[in-house]
């Protein structure tokens, strides 16, 4: 193997050496927070592991993407890419007993950057994933009436029928589109602050603050809520779903292997894409998490079990939501038929009852033989499975539009209308947690807070910034800027973060002290699986799926998908070209984490040119002042 | 009848479709001239509510056309028999309001509600094509439910929040009153000696804390007597 290491004067001058890293766990206990029990550490990596991408995008990927078979490039690519990187960022953090900013600069200086990356990014996660949380609340809310308030298109003035929006569309677009977003026709078109959803932001934000308050010592207790509550949901939906009719078919849809899919290499990249922003890795938050745990900790074990959860999360969550899906495909195929049953026998005044599923073929073709002129003015709607069953099933458009439809059908819906969203807030909550450890622990770090504030203090402060920062989304156009956000700040920057932490541990810090670090951590020295995954696979399957990215993101068009009532194709969302000044937002969303991290080499670099001579490192100097019976020092 | 109007005369005729069976799935009842005879009596019944149609009779209303479906079409005819109703004139008595429309909220129902229940039907299951059925407003509380919702969780947040908060400057306070005059020294304890009893020592931990290694025994051996 290739036994590369950079040169890295000084590294054991930054970091603690292994004989002390016990004593200084006991000497830390009382100043830096810790887990009260492997439980709450636990939990808290689950829930920040596991979020809305496992009930919204995984489901979608795997019946895009040949269904059964996707599982095979998912399984596999979560061995080599999830866990590795996963075990890593566990073992540094225990290691080296700091966030993520701490770690990177101890290893070596110049990787501040990546830490700074990290923070970044978090940041810009948080500020638009907090809002996705605010619109669960908003439909949490208006949850607790019967009939719920989308599954009625409101009336028209003069009370004669329908708006006409939602008569074209349907009473669920019409609230998500209407109601809730208020959204306008452009990004350029901003709007104005739609007060019910400021509400519902501040008090997102407020129950975040809460949680958060004091770190890991108020998520801790939170974590038990929000962590479990989302299996135990999603288990009653299970039941639910499969006892509906029509749920077998969405689940058939679902998992049906079209193994030829394995052979186009836009499902292997999209399943190491899943893999990696499921995990989510290169926040910082899991560092920091890990480096709370004491030093014995078996980290390996960990990884390992957290990954088998998020995957094992990631296929449940999708066999619920599709036999959901199933149901609605069937309601609506039913819906359809009907309607095409009820023209066929209005149009030629049969009697009810006369004309079924199963001999309407012939029942259309006697019809169209007995009288052709008539027939042919009846109007009759296609009805296909396959189309209900792929309609718009991702994203928040899975959740708003197409989740909420199939709750109103259901008996009860009020009820299960308040369990998905109670479901999707602590799947949404318990990611905040890690993306705020993932900034508040930097900031810690970099020694911009001075260090009498409180703990309270600095967590206020951020989610009031953020918050405020936050309030472009709840403009008319805010649906807009947060899928610009989610496209760009979440996707590119992360890569690049991911792929330099590995750079960094393996071939800066150097393979051979991590390797002695763990085996003085965890008994044993990490085996052949680690060692290759480590050095060779899990970097080049980044390097990868980051150039995959790269060429895509800059080859494509940036359109968007807009709701346009004046469209012709309305409501299909109309594609239209962002604006000029986009381009600038995209540049800083993406480019300024992954420049932050050659950025800073290069301003460390020049610092230190400029400052060669006697600037060491101040010695700690030891004052030491004689007085016999003397004054207290004061 | 004596009017057996083709569906050309169709000017100020209706045509009505029951969905018996969608309705009333097993309980549908048949459609005979008996039931004919209700719907025409139903029907003179909205016309005599227009002023200066008191005077309609049940024979005034014309059916025919009469299919499986259940359709037919009906026209009302004036008293002498000679010319039918104008549409307009009995649509407006079938969706005519059933209660004076007073003040604040009442339900503006029309006849239509009466034609109905009479055939417990509902306004999807008879339909009269060509007269739009005014659908009902739904019922809106006067403060919607979701601010009430939104005030009680936020209420408890705060609460929370405040509670947390005061613990927290409480937890602070408890602690600055202990050792006061320590916590001066705290800071200078990275580059100078401790002191006590004015007799300075070494510092065997260069970073603070409460554990002074001078007494740590677990990893030291005894000397053997």
């Amino acid at each position: 193997m290739v036994r590369l290491l950079l040169p890295n004067p000084g590294l054991e001058a930054r970091i603690p050496t292994l004989a002390e890293l016990e004593s200084l766990e006991k000497q830390e206990s009382s100043s830096r927070p810790k887990w009260d029990n492997k439980a709450q550490y636990m939990l808290t990596c689950v829930g920040f592991c596991v979020g809305l991408g496992n009930v919204w995008r995984f489901p979608y990927l795997c019946q895009s993407h040949g269904g059964g078979a996707f599982m095979i490039p998912f399984l596999i690519l979560l061995v080599l890419e999830g866990i590795p990187l996963l075990h890593l960022e566990f073992a540094i953090g225990q290691r080296l007993r700091k966030g993520s900013v701490g770690v990177w600069s101890s290893i070596h200086p110049a990787l501040k950057g990546v830490g700074i990356a990290s923070m970044f990014v978090s940041f810009m996660v948080g500020l638009y994933y907090n809002t996705i949380i605010a619109w669960v609340m908003w439909y949490f809310f208006n949850s607790f009436q019967d009939p719920l308030p989308w599954s009625q298109c409101p009336l028209n003035a003069n009370q004669t029928g329908y708006v006409e929006e939602c008569a074209r569309s349907s009473s669920v677009d019409y609230y998500w589109y209407r109601e809730t977003l208020n959204v306008s026709t452009s990004i350029d078109d901003s709007g104005s602050v739609q007060w019910w959803i400021l509400l519902c932001l501040t008090c997102a934000w407020s129950v975040l603050y809460v949680c958060t308050i004091r770190g890991i010592e108020t998520t801790g207790k939170a974590v038990y809520v929000t962590s479990t509550l989302p299996y135990v949901v999603l288990t009653i939906f299970l039941i639910r779903g499969l006892t509906l009719k029509g749920a077998s078919s969405g689940i058939i849809f679902l998992f049906t292997p079209n193994v030829t899919e394995l052979a186009n290499p836009v499902t292997w990249l999209d399943a190491g894409a899943q893999v990696f922003y499921s995990f989510s890795l290169a926040f910082g938050g899991l560092i920091s998490f890990s480096s709370y745990n004491s030093v014995h900790n078996n980290c390996e074990m960990d990884s390992v079990i957290v990954s088998v959860i998020n995957g094992f999360t990631s296929v449940y969550a999708a066999t619920v939501v599709y036999s959901i899906i199933g149901f609605r495909a069937t309601e609506r195929f039913d819906d359809c038929f009907s309607a095409n049953i009820l023209t066929l026998i209005n149009g030629f005044d049969l009697p009810e009852g006369n004309v079924t599923q199963e001999n309407f073929a012939e029942m259309q073709q006697w019809c169209n033989a007995s009288n052709p002129a008539a027939y042919a003015e009846l109007k009759f709607q296609t009805c296909d499975m396959n189309t209900f069953l792929s309609e718009g099933v991702e994203g928040t458009g899975l959740a708003f539009i197409v989740f909420t439809e199939a709750i109103t059908r259901m008996p009860a819906a009020p009820l299960w209308s308040v369990l998905f969203f109670v479901m999707l807030f602590c799947l949404g909550l318990s990611s905040m947690f890690g993306n705020m450890e993932g900034v508040v622990v930097p900031l810690q770090d970099l020694n911009v807070i001075p260090k009498k504030w409180p703990k309270e203090l600095l967590t206020g402060l951020i989610c009031l910034g953020t918050y405020l920062l936050a309030l472009v989304f709840t403009l008319n156009s805010g649906q807009y800027w947060l899928s610009l956000l989610d496209r760009y700040a979440g996707s590119i920057p992360l890569l690049t973060v991911a792929f330099f932490e590995m750079f960094s541990v393996v071939y800066v810090y150097g393979i051979d002290r991590f390797n002695r670090d763990i085996e003085f951590m965890i008994g044993h020295k990490p085996s052949i699986f680690w060692q290759v995954t480590w050095r060779v696979v899990s970097p080049l399957l980044m390097l990868t799926i980051f150039l995959f990215f790269l060429v895509i993101s800059v080859n494509e068009e940036l359109v968007y998908s807009v709701w346009n009532p004046a469209y012709e194709e309305f409501p299909k969302s109309q594609k239209v070209k962002y604006p000029n000044w986009v381009y600038g937002v995209v540049v800083v969303v993406a480019g300024v984490p992954c420049l932050a991290i050659p950025g800073f080499a290069i301003y460390k670099l020049i610092r230190n040119r400029f400052r060669r001579a006697g600037d060491q490192q101040g010695l700690v100097g030891a004052q030491s002042t004689v007085s016999v019976n003397g004054d207290v020092r004061s | 009848m004596s009017w057996m109007g083709p569906r050309e005369d169709a000017e100020n005729a209706f045509k009505v479709r029951l969905s018996l069976r969608t309705a009333l799935g097993d309980k549908a009842y048949a459609w005979d001239t008996n039931e004919e005879y209700l719907f025409k009596a139903m029907v003179a019944f909205s016309m005599r509510r227009v002023p200066n149609r008191e005077g309609t009779e049940i024979s005034h209303v014309l059916l025919c056309n009469v299919t499986q479906r259940v359709s037919f079409w009906f026209v009302v005819t004036d008293p002498s028999r000679n010319h039918t109703l104008p549409a307009v004139e009995v649509q407006s008595a079938i969706r005519l309001p059933l209660v004076a429309v007073s003040g604040g909220c009442s339900s503006l129902r029309m006849n239509r509600n009466r034609i109905n229940n009479a055939f417990f039907l509902n306004d999807q299951t008879l339909e009269f094509l060509r007269i739009p059925a005014t659908l009902a407003p739904p019922t809106d509380p006067s403060v919607p439910i979701w601010i009430i919702i939104f005030g009680v969780i936020f209420c408890i947040v705060i609460v929370a929040t405040m509670l947390l908060i005061l613990s927290g400057i409480r937890q602070h306070r408890r602690k600055n009153k202990g050792p006061s005059e320590m916590e001066d020294t705290e800071d200078k304890w990275e580059n100078t000696v401790k002191i006590e009893n004015g007799i300075p020592c070494d510092p065997l931990d260069m970073k603070g804390g409460h554990v002074n290694d001078a007494f740590v025994t677990e990893d030291e051996r005894l000397t053997p007597l």
